[in-house]
């Protein structure tokens, strides 16, 4: 290849090729001569995947909502119930087909955050216990998050071909990275006199990390989560170029067709959906004393059904209990007077 | 390692030779059971690295710790929890609480890392929380409490388990002079009561004399002096403990046997001694309860044991003895 052009001291990139293209290449003959394996794998997963869509397709909107709330409630607090009504119901109205593209949208999204969930935890978490796999792993990382995704779109779309599954891979790359750092980073930042005294009173590995640790950094990580969604949900589009369905699909058509109608319902679609998904996600990584009560089951909807089963007299004093103990957060010595009203 | 013990290098002449840092050297006491041991030194003297040691939270580089004719570094890990959960309570200069977890769940902590059931474990939690006079306070968390009492949530925690042996690393350090000294008074309680063996570590030279049966004085990772508090205090090894020990009041420390002149000794200068009308102490006495006696009469006071009189206790003795220094040293 030197002999054509002649080597330039001054512009010297021209006359060598390290045929790195040529190399990107081979991953499709590769592709092809594995096809055997690769395809039954991709029907399976897609299979996994058109199921969740057809079991959201086939729950009536209305019920879809009424779980969506209930879960938001019980999650993030009555506040974020509501918003999540009121947004469910808007999205509804976007357009009759709206309310259809956006559960495909949604089994897409949830599916990919799933992946990433089963990848990126471990891997944080690793990455956050071995110094010499975080070296390892932070240029990859970069890489993910700064590629251009119509780089690997290629690439994946030659090796299982266009459809779901490429979608879900392409999101993965792509959403993956804040999980891993962003837990990785809840571990670290852990206080290491709290885990010493762990270890003092004889934990184990495993019981600091599940007792101590993983607790301690569990904001961290929900915010991790919380970007991972919100990557996800910023890829529908450039998936639905892979014939992956949903809203993005809705956008990408309109763009070809310069309808600006369509592109509205399917942009404002996902941006709903985003807000739902972004409140849920957040109000998890509040821990529930700072919404102001105690344990899980005393809020929410699990918690206006227990206190009903427990008799109207207990509802008023674990009601009472509650206030008192939100009071508190504030206030150390005033609820001792308080607990003391609530007894008499 | 060998280098630094043969040369006899100090710390200073390590970090420039080696480049490291020496933590502890060539410490070597022993702790009787249910004895209070207090450690003493500057900030950076290697205290908290020394304590480390006796749980293995840090490695020896050489070295042995034997707890109860046990050699710890030969324990394999699940033995080495199984101590530390059982046998070693901690407590921490900076509490260390767990912020997630309420009072009950902190102190029942070694308790669950053991698998004790959960009503045990409350049992158990609730009683050492008594203990510490938090009563009422189980289900709060860590950061509704304020700092003293976070520090006794500590102390519940590290005597959850019943262990043998406490290691107090600096516990009343970041707590108010009032608040300290009210925690002090109540762990002096609990130790009488539970009779722990226990290093307690401290900066404060009157918390280790209060706390302490026997001091240890630390410099730069070396033992200075080990001794009873009145010898630390009357006998400092080198110009470092006195330093340390010249602001002390001597007046509970100092006993009557230490200041007095004896009889004999005293009768050659003065001629015989008349022990009629005197007021008399026994040997034992503190330099507090002889100034007590010294107001009430003009004559010398007579240190006596079995009814016979051992020496005598001059006021200038006294006077002496109570700024720290013999009466030939300030003659001389
Ligand atoms: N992780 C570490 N790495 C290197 N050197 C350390 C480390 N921890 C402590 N040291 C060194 O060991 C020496 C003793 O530290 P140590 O924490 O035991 O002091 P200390 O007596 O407990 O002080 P303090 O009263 O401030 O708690 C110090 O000179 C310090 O620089
Ligand atoms: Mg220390």
């Amino acid at each position: 290849m030197a002999e054509d052009k002649s080597l330039n001291l001054l512009d010297p990139f021209t006359a060598i090729d390290l045929g790195i293209a040529d190399w990107a290449d081979g991953i499709k003959d590769w592709a092809s001569a594995n096809r055997d394996t690769i395809q039954p794998a991709k029907r399976a997963i897609n299979d996994i995947i058109v199921g969740i869509d057809d079991i959201f397709q086939a729950i009536p909107p209305v019920v879809m909502i009424l779980i969506i709330a209930l879960l938001a409630w019980q999650l993030a607090g009555r506040r974020v119930g509501v918003i999540v009504v009121v947004a469910l119901v808007a999205l509804g109205l976007l357009d009759p087909r709206a309310w259809s593209l956006a559960m495909t949208t949604l089994a897409i999204v949830l599916s990919s955050v799933f992946v990433c969930m089963v990848i990126g935890l471990p891997l944080g978490i690793l990455t956050a216990k071995s110094e010499r796999l975080q070296t390892l792993l932070r240029p990859v990382l970069d890489t993910m998050q700064t590629i251009p995704a119509f780089v690997y779109l290629v690439p994946v779309v030659m090796l299982v071909g266009i459809g779901n599954v490429s979608g879900i891979i392409v999101t993965v790359i792509f959403a993956l990275p804040p999980l891993i750092r962003l837990t990785a980073l809840g571990i670290q930042q852990v206080d290491g006199n709290v885990v010493e005294a762990a270890r003092a009173f004889g934990a184990s590995p495993r019981q600091i990390m599940l007792k101590v640790e993983l607790p301690l950094a569990l904001p961290t990580i929900m915010a991790g989560v919380n970007q991972t969604i919100m990557l996800a949900l910023s890829m529908v589009v450039i998936a639905s170029m892979i014939a992956v369905k949903g809203l993005g699909n809705e956008v990408l058509r309109a763009m070809g067709r310069l309808d600006a109608g369509m592109a509205i319902v399917g942009g404002l679609g996902i941006v709903i959906l985003a807000v739902v998904l972004d409140r849920i996600s957040q109000g998890v990584a509040q821990t529930g004393r700072e919404r102001g009560h105690r344990h899980w089951w005393e809020a929410g909807p699990v918690g206006v059904v227990l206190r009903a089963m427990r008799g109207p007299k207990a509802a008023t004093q674990i009601a009472a209990r509650s206030s008192a103990q939100a009071g508190k957060l504030q206030d150390i010595t005033g609820p001792d007077k308080n607990e003391k009203g609530v007894n008499t | 390692m060998e280098a630094i013990c043969e040369d006899n290098l100090d710390k200073d002449e390590v970090r420039e030779r080696f480049g490291c840092v020496i933590g502890v050297k060539d410490v070597s006491f022993s702790v009787a059971e249910g004895e209070i041991f207090c450690i003493m030194g500057l900030s950076g003297s290697g205290k908290s690295t020394l304590i480390r040691h006796v749980n293995r939270l840090i490695e020896p580089t050489a070295g042995k710790v034997l707890i109860e004719g046990i050699d710890i570094n030969g324990l394999n890990a699940a033995a080495l929890r199984e101590l530390r959960a059982s046998r070693i309570g901690m407590v921490f200069q900076n509490m260390a609480l767990m912020p997630h977890r309420t009072v009950r769940d902190n102190v029942a902590f070694a308790l669950e890392v053991r698998g004790a059931d959960r009503a045990g474990r409350r049992a158990v939690a609730d009683r050492a929380i008594n203990d510490v006079e938090l009563g009422g306070w189980e289900d709060r968390y860590p950061d509704e409490l304020s700092g003293g009492m976070q520090q006794r949530v500590g102390l519940a925690r590290a005597i959850a388990a019943d262990p043998h042996i406490l290691l107090m690393d600096e516990p009343f350090s970041a707590l108010d002079p009032l608040i300290r000294r009210q925690l002090q008074t109540q762990f002096m309680r609990l130790a009488a009561e539970l009779r722990k063996t226990t290093l307690f570590i401290t900066h404060d030279l009157d918390e280790a004399i209060r706390i302490g049966d026997r001091i240890a004085v630390m410099k730069d990772g070396v033992l200075i002096q080990t001794g009873t508090p009145e010898q630390i205090v009357t006998e400092p090894a080198d110009d470092y403990v006195a330093e340390f020990v010249s602001g002390i009041s001597k007046l509970h420390l100092v006993t009557a046997a230490r200041i007095m002149e004896p009889l004999a000794k005293w009768e050659a200068k003065n001629g015989p001694y008349r022990a009629d009308g005197a007021l008399s102490a026994a040997p034992d006495a503190t330099l507090d309860r002889l100034a007590e006696l010294s107001i009430e009469t003009d004559e010398p006071l007579a240190i006596k044991a079995d009814g016979r009189v051992l020496g005598i206790v001059t006021k200038k003795a006294l006077i002496r003895g109570i700024q720290g220094r013999s009466v030939e040293e300030a003659e001389v």
